[in-house]
């Protein structure tokens, strides 16, 4: 019985903590897809170009572990701003195709040029001696990052909920996912809204990019290939735009991920991927999705 | 008269020129120069390259041109269309370079179709030798340090549980497999056997690492490539604060590899580790190729058994090349005069087995210990001339 309780405990925090960074990653690109129709494949590169922000502050520069987070969403969430006034906004009308192609190869131009600036090696960073060490339970020691992870994205998870259900952005922003035009006609500036919007999710990637290093195992320039089909499958299984949805799917493919390589590591990386087939022929359009 | 000697001289100076004219060796040397392992393909060549620029006078005017291709993944197409190209466009005499055991893989039929001679360097699968009998390998074998881990496991750290953690490829499987029999030939017993994710990138270990946690092994058996793969398995292990509920750390040495070392961190001390070249080993030939490879690629450049993979691989290559005396260089020529080649090398005597073509070298049992701030190999045992235990076994496919 202590055992199979040790064995849960172990299992919720780690899947735990792992679900609130996919979920942390992926709501901005949710969002974008949901709010303008627009599949931004480069949403992983926000989140590498983050991380990379992060440990060149902390590591030679020696500022703070969590001042550098706040700095790092700051800059990248400007860096977003401005990719979308300059180059995003001229492929939203455009066709899907054309989105992909010109996302994709921004994919690449980040992957080249973190290559380029900071060589091809992995960047590690040493956490402050805070987040070093373990909690203890009373049955069950867990390791302090790990609370840490899972505490900052519930403060996430709940100001981005406050935000979008109590503010009067939060409003609009829903208003022109349901119905776009209407909200136009009602006189939301979409535009404008876009680039906030925009330059949050970026900024929110960037946050989980500098999260992250630990856990995603250090950060490399492939950083924005290796871990785009995860966002994509988490938005996906929660539905387009749908930030409760994405939310669920985090959870479930985080904690399923981690009890599927702890119970039966053979089955490596397959389980996230069946559970992703079973909900979409379940549900097409996610387990929170309109139709 | 006059024009007679005009004739002869003219004739004989073509005659000394013919003789005199250098010959250019083309060596095709393939290894990863992107991707996840584009260091470990960086650091082959820095090897290879090294040995070439110091012993190039050697050949007596002739020279060598290393043309290099980018293996880019661990698996096998597009190292088996890089040696294609190079066998066929470039013509290349010598095949070399290789970093993981599945290009290698793919490359050996070619390497008997074309009889071109293939020089591996690094990878490290036991029967990689037995594909193709125009195959030597100067670099190591999974069996090599996995056996004898094993039984320094049981016997002198005193362990008689283990699991094993493998990267699922050929040579962590051959990996585990060696290690499994060396502990339970020494009275040990492994308890569980976990793949963990494949070669390509590194997977974060949190859960495998966990799992072993979890079931408290006495000893925790690592294999996964050097490099990324190593840096991140040691930091979990510390994270994870597996060392302090009292399960020790070992592998080959690929899991402290001299490249990521000081990047883990000073906890990764006490880790025990069986490998055949540390960059701290201390013989006067190491001492002169850990001088001339700073001298070369900097103060931070680190002499790792990669780079000396690279370095004795074109010792050996040197050696196909005086051994044919000017002639052509055949497959067939090139093995013979490699099989029971004896080589001074930084890691100690080696030699190629004249029956397997395999490397028969030391393998050192090591331990990380902190030297006031830097990390380094300390050599706690020699074990001298092992040869391959999976072919000395004839074990699966090593039998054949």
């Amino acid at each position: 019985m202590a055992a199979a309780l040790d064995i849960a405990t172990t299992i919720l925090v780690f899947g735990l903590a792992y679900a609130m960074l996919l979920f942390i990653i992926s709501v901005g690109l949710s969002i974008t897809m949901g709010l303008m129709g627009f599949v931004n494949l480069a949403h992983g590169a926000f989140a590498m170009v983050g991380g990379y922000i992060t440990v060149k502050l902390v590591t030679p520069m020696g500022v703070p572990y969590l001042l550098a987070l706040v700095i790092a969403f700051f800059l990248v969430a400007a860096l977003g701003a401005v990719m979308d006034r300059l180059l995003y906004r001229h492929v939203y009308g455009r066709p899907e195709l054309d989105q992909v192609l010109f996302t994709i190869g921004i994919v690449f131009v980040s992957v080249a040029g973190v290559s380029f600036v900071w060589g091809p090696d992995p960047q590690n960073i040493l956490l402050p001696e805070m987040l070093l060490g373990d909690i203890d339970l009373g049955f069950k020691s867990i390791p302090v990052y790990r609370a840490f992870m899972i505490v900052a994205g519930g403060a996430i998870v709940a100001a981005l909920f406050f935000g979008l259900e109590r503010t009067k952005i939060g409003a609009q922003v829903r208003a022109a996912v349901d119905n776009r035009r209407m909200a136009e006609s009602c006189g939301i500036p979409t535009g404008r809204l876009f680039t906030i919007i925009f330059a949050l999710g970026s900024g929110m990637a960037a946050l989980g990019g500098g999260l992250g290093i630990q856990i995603l195992g250090g950060l490399k320039p492939v950083f924005a290939f290796e871990y785009l089909v995860i966002f994509l499958i988490v938005v996906a299984v929660g539905g387009l735009g749908n930030i409760r949805g994405t939310f669920v799917a985090a959870l479930l493919l985080g904690i399923i991920d981690f009890a599927g390589k702890y119970f039966l590591p053979e089955g490596g990386g397959f389980f996230i991927y069946g559970v992703t087939f079973i909900v979409l022929l379940w549900r097409p359009h996610g387990l929170l999705g309109k139709a | 008269m006059f024009r007679f000697t005009t004739a002869t001289i003219l004739a004989g100076s073509i005659a000394l020129a013919a003789a005199a004219e250098a010959r250019e060796i083309k060596v095709g040397f393939i290894a990863p120069k992107s991707g996840g392992a584009a260091q470990l393909g960086e650091q082959l060549e820095r090897g290879a390259r090294l040995y070439i620029k110091l012993h190039e006078k050697e050949l007596g005017g002739d020279t060598i041109k290393l043309i290099v291709r980018d293996s880019k993944r661990p698996g096998g197409p597009i190292a088996k269309a890089a040696a294609q190209e190079l066998i066929a466009r470039e013509k290349v005499e010598i095949l070399g370079g290789v970093i993981f055991s599945p290009n290698a893989m793919s490359i050996a039929p070619l390497a008997t179709a074309a009889k071109v001679p293939f020089v591996v360097m690094n990878a490290g699968t036991s029967w990689i030798t037995t594909l193709s009998p125009n195959i030597a390998r100067v670099s190591f074998t999974m069996w090599q340090a996995g056996f004898i881990m094993g039984e320094h496991a049981a016997t002198a750290l005193g362990c008689k549980t283990a699991i094993s953690g493998y990267t699922n490829y050929p040579p962590g499987k051959d990996s585990v497999a060696a290690f499994k029999r060396g502990f339970e030939g020494a009275g040990g017993k492994v308890i569980d056997s976990i793949p963990m994710g494949g070669p390509r990138e590194a997977p974060d270990f949190t859960p495998f690492f966990q799992r072993v946690k979890d079931k408290k092994p006495n000893c925790f058996y690592v294999f996964v490539p050097g490099g990324n793969h190593a840096a991140g398995a040691s930091k979990t292990y510390l994270a994870l604060r597996m060392k302090q509920a009292g399960i020790k750390f070992i592998g080959p040495g690929d899991l402290t590899h001299d490249l990521q070392l000081q990047s883990i961190g000073p906890a990764i001390a006490g880790t025990t580790i069986a490998i055949h070249y540390h960059a701290d080993l201390e013989n006067p030939v190491n001492a002169a190729y850990r001088k001339a490879f700073k001298a070369e690629y900097g103060k931070d450049a680190v002499n790792d058994f990669v780079s000396v993979g690279g370095y004795d691989g074109m010792a050996a290559v040197f050696h196909i090349i005086k051994s044919a005396k000017g002639g052509k260089i055949t497959a067939a020529g090139a093995i013979a005069a490699l099989k029971g080649w004896t080589h001074d090398s930084p890691r100690g005597k080696i030699m190629v087995d004249p029956v397997t073509r395999d490397i028969v070298q030391n393998i050192y049992v090591a331990e990380v210990v902190d030297d006031n701030g830097t990390l380094r190999h300390k050599t706690l045992k020699t074990i001298e001339a092992v040869k391959d235990k999976c072919k000395e076994l004839k074990i699966g496919r090593c039998g054949k």
